[in-house]
C-alpha cells in the first residue's frame, strides 16, 4: 500500500522572501506515529498548514492517501485532522454546537452519538452546553482535540499538543493517541518535549531550517546515533588520570571519584571490555559501575548544532 | 458540493444573529423608530408631501435601505472577519469546501439577517406612517438584490480589512455618507442644480429610487437604471470575490 501521506519536493517562501521550507521529500507510513521534532522556525507548522490546505505551497506535490491535495482536495482534506498549536476557537459558541459544526464543515452527516463519544472520551461531555470562552486552558485544549477528531480523520495533525499542558491531560492525551492508532489512524506530532516523541513515537523526522535534516525508526536512531556514557564511582579518589588512559579521553569529576567514559556504537573508541583490563592493571578500582543511553533530545541537539 | 458545510455555516451565522438579538435586531428597530420621531415628526410636519406622498411615509424606503446596506455589510465583514482575527479561520481553510460554498453560506447568512431585519424595519415603520406597497415583487426582489450584493461587498472588507479599523473604514466613511446623500431623506428634486448632477453619481441614490419606485411607483430615476445599476454593482463584486479565491489574497499565504 502506498504511503498515507507523500510529500515530494516541496517548498515554501513567503511573500517577505522568507525561505520557510526548501525541498523537502517525506512519506509518512499508514498507522504509524511519526514525531516532526525541529527547533522554533525550523518550518514544522507550515509543513503541516501546507498539507492542511491552509497555506499554499509554493512547489511541489502532496498526497493524501493518494489523493493531490489540490486536485482532489476535498477528499484529501477529508480525510485529515488538525489540532492547531493555538488556542482558536470561536469562544461564544457551546461545546456542543461547535463540535457538531465541525464535523458538518467536514461534509459527514450529523451524528449526535458519535460527537458524544468524543465529548466523553476526551471529558468534556459534562461541558457540552458550556461555552468554549468558559473553559479552562486544559479544557480548550480537549475541544480543540474534540473538533478534529468530529468528523472521523484517518489522519491526525497534533502541532505542539502537549505545549503548557498539564501532567494529566497530557497522560490522557497519550492515551487517547494510542487508542487512536489501534483504530488505524495515523499520527503526526510536532513537539518541543523530545521525552514523547521518544515515548509515543514509531518514526522521527527532525527538521532543521526548512529541510528534513533526518528521517528515521526511532529505535534505529537511537542505536545507531545514541551515545553511551559509563559512569565508574571510585574506591579513591584521583587527582588526574594517568597519562596511559589518553586514548579513552576519559573524564574525572571535581572531586575525583568518578570517571566519564563516552562512546558510541560505531566508535573507533576502544570498548569498554579492555578499559576495565587496563584500569585494574593499573590497580584502580572502582565501587560501582553503571552505563547510560543518551536520550533523544541530545541526539537531537547534536544534529541540529551540527547543521548550524 | 458540500451542502453539509455550506448548512454548518450558515446555521453558524444564524444562531450568531439570535445570540446576539439586541445588537442584530432590537437596535436597529430602536433607532429607526428615533429617525420617525425626529425627521417624519419633527421635520415632516413642516414638510407637506413630495411626489404626493407624505414625508413620513415619504422616508420609509430609505430607511430600509439605510439599514440593508450598513448591516449587510457589517454582518458579513464581521463574520468572516472575525475567524481571520481569532485564527479560528484555520478550520474553514482546512475544510473541504470551495470558496464558492464559503461565499454561498457567509454571504447567505449575512443577507438573510439583513432581510429579516429589513422587513422588522417595514413592519415598524407601518406603526408610525399609513404605507402602501404599488409593486410588492419588485420590493421583494430590491430587498434580496441589495442585500446579497452589499453582503457581498461586506464580505470583501471583511477579507480585505487587517485591523478592526480598517473594517469600520468603509461603512463610516462611504457607505453612511453615500446613504445619507442618495436620497434617503429627499428627492433629489430638492437639490439645486449642480447637487443633482452630484448625486447621479451616487449608487446608492439608483438603489433608493428603485426601492421607492417599488413602494410609491414614483422615482427619481427610472426603474430601469436602477435595476441596472444596482446588478452592475453586484456583477463588480462577484468580480472582486472571484480574483480574492483565484489568488487566495489575505486568506492564504
Amino acid at each position: 500500500m502506498p504511503s498515507i501521506i507523500s510529500i515530494s519536493g516541496v517548498t515554501k517562501t513567503y511573500a517577505t522572501g522568507f525561505k520557510a521550507l526548501k525541498e523537502i521529500n517525506l512519506d509518512i507510513e499508514r498507522g504509524e506515529i511519526f514525531a516532526l521534532l525541529g527547533p522554533n522556525g525550523a518550518g514544522k507548522t507550515t509543513l503541516i498548514s501546507i498539507v492542511c490546505g491552509i497555506v499554499n505551497r509554493s512547489s511541489g506535490t502532496v498526497t493524501v492517501d493518494g489523493h493531490d491535495i489540490s486536485r482532489d482536495y476535498r477528499t484529501a482534506r477529508s480525510l485529515i485532522g488538525l489540532v492547531p498549536q493555538e488556542l482558536t476557537i470561536d469562544a461564544f459558541e457551546s461545546v456542543w454546537a461547535t463540535v457538531n459544526y465541525s464535523r458538518g464543515l467536514f461534509g459527514k452527516p450529523a451524528n449526535h452519538a458519535f460527537v458524544e463519544k468524543v465529548l466523553r472520551d476526551l471529558s468534556l461531555w459534562d461541558k457540552k452546553d458550556a461555552k468554549a470562552i468558559t473553559l479552562s486552558g486544559g479544557m480548550k485544549r480537549r475541544l480543540m482535540i474534540a473538533k478534529a477528531l468530529s468528523h472521523e480523520p484517518r489522519v491526525l495533525f497534533l502541532d505542539e499538543p502537549t505545549a503548557g499542558v498539564d501532567v494529566e491531560l497530557r497522560q490522557d492525551m497519550w492515551a487517547m493517541v494510542r487508542r487512536l492508532r489501534e483504530d488505524g489512524v495515523t499520527i503526526i506530532l510536532t513537539t518541543h518535549y523530545i521525552e514523547e516523541a521518544e515515548a509515543m513515537a514509531d518514526r522521527v523526522g527532525v527538521i532543521n531550517r526548512g529541510e528534513i535534516v533526518l528521517v528515521e525508526d526511532k529505535a534505529e536512531l537511537m542505536r545507531t546515533l545514541g551515545r553511551k556514557r559509563l559512569l565508574l564511582e571510585l574506591r579513591s579518589p584521583l587527582a588526574t588520570i594517568p597519562e596511559t588512559f589518553s586514548r579513552y579521553a576519559l573524564e574525572l569529576s571535581p572531586d575525583g571519584d568518578r570517571l566519564t567514559y563516552t562512546y558510541d556504537n560505531q566508535s573507533e573508541r576502544p570498548g569498554v571490555a579492555s578499559l576495565l583490563r587496563d584500569l585494574e592493571a593499573a590497580g584502580i578500582q572502582f565501587r560501582d559501575i553503571d552505563t547510560q543511553n543518551s536520550s533523544l533530545e541530545e541526539i537531537f541537539v547534536n544534529l541540529v548544532r551540527k547543521d548550524a | 458540493m458540500n451542502l453539509r458545510a455550506v448548512w454548518a455555516i450558515y446555521k453558524m451565522e444564524m444562531a450568531r444573529a439570535f445570540r446576539t438579538v439586541l445588537q442584530s435586531i432590537v437596535s436597529p428597530v430602536i433607532s429607526t423608530s428615533l429617525y420617525f420621531v425626529v425627521f417624519g415628526s419633527a421635520i415632516g410636519s413642516r414638510i407637506t408631501e413630495i411626489d404626493g406622498v407624505s414625508y413620513g411615509a415619504f422616508i420609509v424606503p430609505g430607511l430600509i435601505m439605510l439599514s440593508l446596506l450598513t448591516q449587510s455589510i457589517s454582518n458579513a465583514s464581521f463574520a468572516i472577519y472575525f475567524p481571520k482575527f481569532v485564527g479560528s479561520i484555520y478550520e474553514l481553510l482546512s475544510a473541504p469546501v470551495s470558496y464558492l460554498e464559503i461565499i454561498i453560506a457567509y454571504v447567505g447568512g449575512a443577507a438573510t439577517k439583513s432581510i429579516i431585519l429589513g422587513l422588522i424595519i417595514l413592519a415598524t415603520a407601518g406603526l408610525f406612517v399609513p404605507l402602501t406597497i404599488e409593486h410588492p415583487v419588485w420590493m421583494l426582489a430590491f430587498l434580496v438584490l441589495t442585500a446579497v450584493t452589499f453582503s457581498l461587498f461586506g464580505f470583501i472588507i471583511g477579507i480585505w480589512a487587517k485591523s478592526f479599523e480598517q473594517l469600520q473604514l468603509v461603512p463610516l466613511l462611504i457607505i453612511t455618507p453615500l446613504t445619507f446623500l442618495g436620497g434617503s431623506f429627499y428627492s433629489i428634486d430638492m437639490l439645486p442644480g449642480i447637487w443633482r448632477t452630484v448625486t447621479l453619481f451616487n449608487p446608492v441614490l439608483y438603489l433608493v429610487s428603485g426601492f421607492r419606485w417599488s413602494f410609491y411607483g414614483k422615482s427619481d430615476v427610472s426603474i430601469g437604471i436602477s435595476l441596472g445599476m444596482t446588478v452592475v454593482f453586484l456583477l463588480v463584486c462577484i468580480a472582486i470575490v472571484a480574483w480574492i479565491f483565484r489568488t487566495g489574497y489575505r486568506l492564504r499565504n
